[in-house]
């Protein structure tokens, strides 16, 4: 098990667009991925879970990655949110 | 023209005419958005709420409750799409991604893997269990203070009831009994949309302005729609009798027989007008004594303009960029920007369009977490403009690049003073630079104006005309910074008056300076599509009038109805005249003898 902390950068947040690229990016993999927020946990692999967390500019995330492929998939996670979500 | 709304009580000559209810007989105002009067029983649409119960099913038939929820979804996805691709002909690929989320969601593997794992192991029937599921997210949105969250929570919820409806496989709630007038807070272009498979009579909606969605939807189906009525929800009860008027933004609810004989006449007068102003379309807006003047249209949205071409205009005068910023979170990219303006520019050809740069408040911006306390003095307009020249100058070359065939002029919003103007201009100076040297082709010549809606900016009219190609003069926030009247307050909101002496004395000012300068002037407010003020505009030396589409051919008629030279006399004698009252009803008279057929409200 693979457990990160990020902040999120990009402008808007993960709001619909960001939300959508990164459950399609963690569907590319076989792990369990988790969102930790505060107090709740989302399925990260759930468009409508990931838009329930609807974290702002700022906000501190847990990242949790279970699985055969955790390493490959927290990498590509991990550098989807540095990149911002490729946001201009 | 205001938005409020006021109770007329009518005594009527037989007082029993109705003896069932003595209902009371009131107006409603709000904005016309769709052409046309009709008359009809009130039909109150209210979101459609499906009644889940709790079941519990056998375990024998648990794989054909699975079953019914997999059809359902599919069908829900089916709506959808259909609605979709409808959304997407009608109103352009970027407003129907509304829809996008709600098609995700049906799609949302982990959602479902959860929803068919309880109905098999709990037993529940399967409304229950995607009522209790969805629910579950729902609430968590809903508890969020941020509006984007509220508003997510509005399409789970749309989601939500749409594949609990198919489970139950109860039919679209679209189709109700006889003609109907359709009231209600507000319309989804899918209800819209929905509604419009029915013999609707009209639309009235609480909320919404004339670029709405269902104020763009009603006029390309050709239903007549009154929108912002604020309260119309609140006084108007199903079967109720109204008379709606989408020519002048009126409803009537409870009409008396007078009144039905007012409207069924003015109706009329409306249609035969109607049909002259028809024959107008293809004439050019010219004086009697040969002055041509241009008269164009203000839109929000480039699926308009086919509106716009059917109404004979010369163009659009005011094209508001910030359709582009509705439903997303970020801004626009250049490249979408580019896309949008050029589309319009490509369809108005060779007939010009004037872009105004991103007319927004401060919350556009930053979060609502800063929200300012007097918004309409603060940061707005070319001031966000100039402090994120980020945003400005993405727009800027993207305008620039629509300009190829120089038929664009861009001007900008909310400037107070010539530094602005400067300071505008040098970045216009910078985009150019960069796109000569990425070799980039623009009109070079693309004409810069200003909007002229501040006092400040009023009274320096002359030095800022120095500094650009035409102006614009922007009534409706002109009137409520030089009245000091914010008119969406009911208190003071009758003193917002368009012909305020003060008013008009400005208007004057602005043009003579910008004709002292050799530049074009025109009108793009709310002002500029009112018939009592064509004469006096005229008469000032207004050289372009902008209006909404439906009211283009009206302006157009009085236009062809007088001689320069007699409006030039009408507005000197109005220009003496000392109170609001006194210049409208010199104004109303002189517009009865010009033009006797243009139907004026009766109300003010």
């Amino acid at each position: 098990m693979i457990v990160k902390e990020i902040v999120i950068k990009n402008r808007a947040g993960l709001h619909t667009r960001p939300a959508a690229a990164l459950v399609k990016m963690a569907a590319q993999f076989k792990s369990d991925f988790y969102i930790l927020k505060d107090d709740f946990e989302i399925n990260g692999k759930s468009i409508i879970g990931v838009m329930t967390l609807a974290a702002e500019q700022g906000s501190a995330l847990k990242l949790r990655f279970d699985g055969e492929d955790e390493q490959a998939m927290a990498d590509a996670i991990l550098g989807l949110f540095e990149r911002g979500f490729d946001e201009a | 023209m205001g938005y409020t709304m006021d109770e007329k009580l009518e005594i009527t000559p037989d007082e029993t005419w109705r003896p069932e209810r003595q209902a009371q007989e009131i107006i409603l105002r709000g904005i016309p958005a769709s052409a046309g009067i009709v008359m009809g029983h009130a039909h109150i649409f209210t979101k459609h709420i499906p009644r889940v119960e709790e079941k519990t099913i056998l375990a024998d038939d648990a794989l054909k409750e699975v079953e019914r929820l997999h059809h359902a979804v599919e069908r829900s996805e089916k709506e959808l799409s259909k609605i979709l691709s409808y959304a997407e002909q009608k109103i352009g690929n970027n407003k129907a991604k509304i829809f996008e989320a709600q098609i995700m969601i049906l799609n949302d593997a982990v959602l479902f893997e959860a929803i068919y794992t309880r109905i098999t192991n709990e037993l529940k029937n399967a409304e229950f269990v995607v009522h209790d599921e969805i629910t579950k997210y729902q609430r968590l949105m809903l508890d969020a203070t941020d509006e984007y969250m509220r508003e997510r929570a509005h399409d789970v919820e749309d989601v939500k009831n749409r594949i609990i409806r198919n489970i139950q496989q109860e039919k679209l709630i679209s189709r109700f009994a006889g003609r109907s007038i359709i009231v209600s807070q507000s319309l989804t272009p899918a209800d819209t949309i929905l509604f419009s498979r029915n013999e609707i009579l009209a639309y009235v909606t609480d909320m919404g302005g004339v670029t709405s969605h269902a104020a763009l939807l009603s006029r390309s189906l050709k239903i007549p729609a009154v929108v912002g009525l604020k309260e119309a929800t609140k006084h108007v009860q199903e079967g109720d009798f109204m008379i709606v008027d989408g020519y002048g933004g009126t409803v009537v609810l409870n009409p008396s027989e007078t009144t039905i004989k007012e409207y069924e006449i003015r109706n009329e007068r409306y249609i035969e007008f109607e049909k002259r102003l028809n024959d107008l379309r293809d004439l050019p807006a010219k004086t009697l004594d040969g002055q041509r003047i241009e008269l164009s249209c203000n839109i929000e949205f480039a699926e308009e303009i086919d509106f716009v071409n059917t109404q004979g205009s010369d163009g659009i005068g005011l094209y508001r960029a910030e359709g582009l910023l509705m439903g997303r979170d970020t801004f626009p990219t250049e490249e979408e920007q580019y896309r949008e303006y050029s589309q319009i520019a490509e369809k108005c050809f060779p007939r010009k369009v004037v872009m105004r740069t991103f007319d927004i408040g401060g919350d556009k911006v930053v979060s609502q977490a800063s929200e300012e306390e007097n918004p309409f003095l603060g940061w707005r307009g070319i001031r966000i403009g100039l402090d994120r020249p980020d945003i400005f100058s993405t727009q800027i070359r993207a305008m620039l690049r629509a300009s190829v065939k120089k038929n664009v002029w861009v001007m900008f919003p909310m400037v107070a003073n010539v530094n602005e103007v400067r300071k505008a201009k040098a970045l216009v100076e910078q985009a150019k630079a960069s796109l000569r040297s990425q070799h980039i082709p623009f009109d070079e010549e693309m004409k810069i104006g200003v909007m002229i809606e501040v006092p400040s900016a009023a009274v320096m009219a002359g030095e800022i005309a120095k500094e650009v190609g035409f102006l614009s003069i922007g009534t409706n926030d002109l009137i409520q910074y030089l009245l000091a009247v914010d008119r969406g307050n009911e208190n003071v909101s009758q003193l917002y008056q368009e012909f305020d002496p003060a008013v008009i004395r400005t208007i004057h000012h602005i043009i003579k300076e910008a004709h002292e300068h050799t530049i074009p002037v025109g009108m793009c407010g709310e002002m500029a599509g009112d018939p009592v003020a064509t004469l006096l505009l005229l008469g000032l030396g207004m050289d372009e009038f902008s209006v909404i589409p439906t009211v283009l051919p009206e302006i157009k008629k009085i236009i062809r109805s007088v001689r320069l030279k007699e409006a030039k006399r009408i507005a000197a004698q109005a220009l003496k005249l000392s109170t609001a009252d006194e210049v409208k009803e010199f104004l109303r008279s002189h517009i009865k003898r010009v033009s006797p057929d243009i139907p004026l409200s009766e109300a003010e």
